[in-house]
């Protein structure tokens, strides 16, 4: 029990203080690398208290493919080095105190329904409750996701669907003055477009008009 | 070091939360970092989940967790699409300087 505080209590102070640098660092790239520090984290976190399935893929989807992304975009639009001056202009520090109010309020909030909230005593009467612990944590979300979640998952598949075909949609663009190669132009062309056969006398030459 | 309960991650996950909407409103420098907020604020809500999940043995927690982290992928891929269309168009992507809308 006193490793699973300790272990705890690391891991969370190191979200908490990347999840600061995220919104504080003055380089973008810099918030992306402490993101990335953030959802390892968290994703111990997951690992420790036995949601292995979860913690696992986070690391897969939010480090290897959400991250990368957001770096991607940050190196490409070259953003990176963009001074950060949120004490210097007057009207944008004006959100500052509004930002800090909103959240510290928030946060008050959800501490006093955290200290005032108890368990419901037949809460533990759920139908779907998974209490052996006879199977691993991938092998009971199985169970569950591809027979009582079924729907919801496939639904969850056309949602990737379509945002992958909308990110492709939204970025394409037609570039003029390109020369592309054009398989149906070159397939489709006949003998007499590219070849003449020219009468040409002895000792006259041919005069090539080009 | 009292024993680790549903109530240690909640905070956590308040915490991560605040920091998160305080990170939406602090930026003003560009729209990615609004963006890395939103997925902050998603991870707060995924640490509840998982939270309840665990400590009450119902799985179900788990597999919305599952379904969220989905929908966060795609909501970063169309946002960040949004962004490179916007920049391509425009030349920045500093919050003070987008006021196409009036807003």
């Amino acid at each position: 029990m006193i490793a699973h505080s300790i272990f705890f209590y690391t891991f969370s102070i190191i979200a908490v203080i990347s999840a600061i640098m995220v919104t504080v660092s003055k380089n973008t790239v810099h918030s992306v690398f402490f993101l990335i520090l953030d959802f390892i984290s968290i994703s111990c976190l997951f690992i420790m208290i036995g949601a292995e399935f979860l913690g696992m893929i986070m690391l897969i989807v939010y480090v290897g493919a959400v991250a990368v992304l957001f770096l991607f975009v940050v190196m490409m639009l070259n953003v990176a080095q963009q001074k950060n001056q949120w004490f210097a202009s007057e009207e944008s520090s004006g959100h500052i105190p509004v930002g800090l109010i909103i959240s510290t309020i928030i946060f008050f909030e959800l501490i006093i329904v955290i200290g005032g909230w108890k368990y419901k005593p037949d809460l533990f009467d759920l139908n779907n409750s998974v209490n052996n612990f006879s199977v691993s944590n991938t092998h009971s979300l199985g169970q569950v996701l591809y027979t009582d979640y079924i729907h919801v998952f496939q639904l969850s598949g056309m949602i990737l669907l379509v945002a992958m075909i909308g990110a492709i949609v939204l970025t394409f663009r037609q570039r003029t003055g390109v020369k592309k190669q054009s398989y149906i132009k070159q397939i489709s062309r006949e003998r007499s477009e590219g070849v003449e056969v020219l009468d040409i006398e002895t000792n006259k030459g041919v005069k090539i008009d080009d | 070091m009292t024993d680790i309960g549903l109530g240690h991650y909640l905070t956590l996950s308040a915490v991560i939360f605040s920091i998160g909407i305080i990170g939406i409103f602090l930026n003003r420098k560009n729209i990615i970092v609004i963006l890395m907020s939103i997925e902050l604020i998603l991870l707060a809500v995924n640490i509840n989940l998982v939270a309840f999940s665990i400590f009450l043995g119902d799985i179900a927690g788990q597999v919305f967790t599952l379904f969220i982290l989905t929908v966060a992928a795609a909501e970063a891929a169309i946002g960040l699409a949004i962004i490179v269309v916007y920049y391509r168009n425009s030349g920045t992507i500093r919050v003070e300087e987008i006021n196409k809308l009036k807003g």
